[in-house]
Parts: C-alpha cells; structure tokens; sequence
C-alpha cells in the first residue's frame, strides 16, 4: 500500500455532522496529524480510515499498485490503535499477540513477540493477563497489536494518553521507523506530538 | 478450496475462544446451572410420567425445550461478549469476517453438545426415560445440535450491536427455529420409541439439509453483518 485517499468524507451522527466534505491524501513516508477540540472527530475519522465505520458520504481508498481497495479490504496493511480498543482481558499480553497474528495469517515467534513486548515497554510482563496490566500498560499492548503485522498505514488515536513520562519517547520511535515505510496519522491535541506532522489537519466541532 | 490463511484463523479464534470460557466459565456456568435447574426442577414437579402413547414425544419436547432455552442464554454470547468488552474493533480490523464466523460456530457447537450430552444424561436418570434406539438418539441429537447451532450463530452476530439483545435474539431466532425444533422434537420421540434407522433417517437427513441451507446463508450474509 502506497497510498491513502480520502475523499469527501462527511458523517452524520443522526441529524449532527461530525465530518464534512473532508478529502485528504497521504502517501509513504508522510505523517498526518489530526487535530481538533473534544468532539470534533478526530478519533470518528480514524474510524472511518481503518474501515471500522461507514461515512455518511464520501469514500476512502487504500491505495497499492494503483489500484484502490476498501479499507478492509487492506486490513492486513493498517494498524490501529486508540483508547477504546480493548484486547482479551482473560489472555495474557504475549497471547494476545499470538492470537492477532494468527489471526492475521503471518507467522512469529515466540522471540519476536517477546522483542515487540519490549520494545512497547513490556520487558517480562507477557506472561501476565491482560485483566492485571494497569491502563497503561494496556495502552503499550495496544502499540504492540497495532505494530505487529508492520502495517503500511499506522493510525494512533491519542497515541500518549494514559503513558508515563517514556510514552513520548516510544511514540518518536514508532513515528520515526515508521516514516521509512509507511504512513502515519495520529489524531491529538499533544503540543509535542503535532511537531511529528509532515500534513495538519484542523477539526472543527460542526454548529 | 478454502485458502489455509482462512482454517488458520477459525483456528485460532476457536481456540482462543475456549481458552477464554475455560478460564471465566461464564457461558459454562449459565448454560450448566440452567439446564441442572431445569431437569430437577422437572422431575422433582412431575417425576417420572407414566407409560402412554405420548410419553416419548412429551419427554423429547421437554429436552429440546432446555436445550433451546440453555442455547438463547449461552450461543448469542459469542458475540455480544465481543462488543460489551469492546474487543470486537481489534478482531474486525486483524480476522477475515469468514474466520470470524467458522470459528464462533465450531465454539457454539462444542458448547451446545456439552451441554446437549449433560442435559439428556440428567433427564434420562432423574425422569427415567427409556430410550428405544439409542444410537438413532445420539443421531438425532447430533443433528439436531448441529442444526440449532446454525440457526442461532448468524443470529447472534445480528443482535450483538443492539441494545436489547436477549430478548431480541430469542423473537429473530424463535421463527428462523421453528421448522427444524419440530423436526428435532419428532425424530427425537421416534428414537426415544424405539423406531428402526429406516424410519428415523427421515428428520436426521431433513435437519442436516436445514443446518447446510443455514450455514451456506450465513457464509454469505457475515461479512454484510459483521462489517
């Protein structure tokens, strides 16, 4: 997947717009940071790039090859992270991980895992249940689903919430390998997280 | 031919979710104490009924009518269980809508014949019910299991969003049912009687041909519903 194209995006939540006519275009290599006051639709957008909701109206287009595919159509090439997505509370983090890329029909071992585990912060905790990890440590698993098919389009809602003061400097890791193959957005309101952005985005609540 | 990428993944969510039940029990304890409930409730009431010409079709309306009501409460699970606990976004977004489907249906079946085996060893004991044919039971029953399964699965996925789920899932699933819960109760009664195979494979062939109509429509409906 070499590209992403939004185009005229607009959705409604019953009778109140969240997204109007919003068209974008992202290519490798490029960092998109959405902005935007609480309720503007930063995180609905990223919803809607990954494929998890409809719009409205509008389209987007995974682009590979120069032929277009619906977001879900490209799963295997997006990752997806944000507040709201939970992993299985009754699996420990390293069968979480397991599960997703089995899932995702790619192999890994236990090694590689337990590198991704670490390196999202979680050296010696992926033998443990998810139900025991403190809301951070369940943001750093999050990293480590969205990072482990090494997805072309890397989407991270709020990406910093809930992490301690080294959140940061995982975020610029994930943000600067990720700027060698593929695209990044990251909706958020972090002074310092809007410096990672090549494109910027300003959301406005719609009246 | 089914891509292997596809029995991979309805693997692996199959497994993932029974190691999941196998470590919360909350599907298993539900469907358990329901159906132990229900038998001794029965035969503490009734007891054992007398011999008569309608005793076998009352004794197989009473197990199919546990095994439905254990299944309202147990298979619609699969789903909602994902969307309540918020996990559905991160399958969604990893697993083929197919996977997702084969693997909540190979785990509803598992979990519906456990308790299809618990429910009829417990009313055959507490109601001494005298089973006529008892191999053409354990078809019927396997069946008919089978049958249920693939009625309520593409079901459960459809409810799972809405907000009055369990009410919701028994009146979409009630009508979708009804054929094949006649048949079950029938050839059900007729193994319980002691008919021969001759005579029962009549409602076996007729559920198994329910339960492939049902699949082949789920195939075909999941990603729509899923997605």
């Amino acid at each position: 997947m070499q590209a992403l194209e939004l185009t005229h995006i607009t959705l409604d939540y019953g009778r109140r717009r969240v997204l109007h006519d919003l068209s974008l275009q992202v290519t490798t290599g490029q960092v998109v940071v959405v902005t935007g006051s609480n309720g503007s639709g930063k995180s609905t957008l990223l919803r809607v790039i990954a494929g998890l909701q409809r719009p409205t109206a509008g389209a987007v287009w995974c682009i590979a090859d120069t032929v277009r595919y619906a977001p879900l159509q490209m799963r295997h090439a997006i990752g997806w992270m944000a507040p709201d997505l939970m992993l299985y509370r009754e699996l420990t983090g390293h069968e979480n991980l397991r599960f997703f890329a089995d899932v995702r029909g790619f192999t890994i071992t236990d090694t590689a895992i337990a590198e991704l585990l670490c390196e999202v912060g979680l050296e010696g905790r992926g033998g443990d249940l998810l139900a025991t990890y403190s809301s951070g440590m369940t943001h750093r698993l999050r990293y480590a689903y969205a990072l482990l098919h090494q997805p072309a389009l890397l989407l991270l809602d709020e990406p910093s919430v809930m992490l301690d003061a080294t959140g940061h400097d995982l975020l610029a890791r994930v943000v600067a390998r990720q700027r060698q193959h593929g695209m990044t957005i990251i909706a958020t309101n972090d002074e310092r997280e809007r410096r990672f952005a090549d494109v910027l985005v300003a959301l406005e609540v719609a009246i | 031919m089914i891509d292997p990428l596809i029995w991979r993944a309805t693997r692996a969510i199959f497994l993932r979710e029974l190691r999941s039940e196998l470590r919360n029990r909350q599907a298993l304890n539900a469907v358990a104490l329901f159906a132990i409930c229900s038998v001794v409730t029965v035969s503490l009431g009734l007891g054992p009924l007398m011999p008569s010409a309608d005793v076998a079709l009352v004794h197989a309306a009473f197990l199919w009518i546990v095994l439905l009501f254990a299944a309202f409460t147990a298979l619609a699970r699969v789903f909602v269980v994902e969307e309540e606990q918020r996990t559905a976004a991160a399958l969604r977004l990893a697993a083929p809508p197919i996977a997702v489907y084969l693997g909540k249906l190979c785990f509803n079946l598992v979990l519906l014949l456990g308790l299809t085996i618990l429910v009829t060893i417990l009313a055959i004991v507490m109601l001494h019910i005298r089973v006529g044919a008892s191999d053409l039971l354990i078809g019927m029953l396997l069946s008919g299991s089978l049958a249920l399964v693939a009625g309520t699965t593409l079901v459960a996925a459809i409810i799972a969003r809405s907000s009055s789920r369990g009410a919701l899932f028994a009146v979409l699933s009630l009508p979708i049912l009804i054929p094949m819960l006649v048949t079950a109760v029938r050839g059900t009664a007729m193994a319980l009687a002691g008919v021969n195979w001759e005579r029962g494979m009549a409602p076996i062939q007729t559920l198994l041909a329910y339960a492939v109509a049902m699949f082949v429509t789920s195939l075909f409906l999941f990603a729509t519903v899923w997605e």
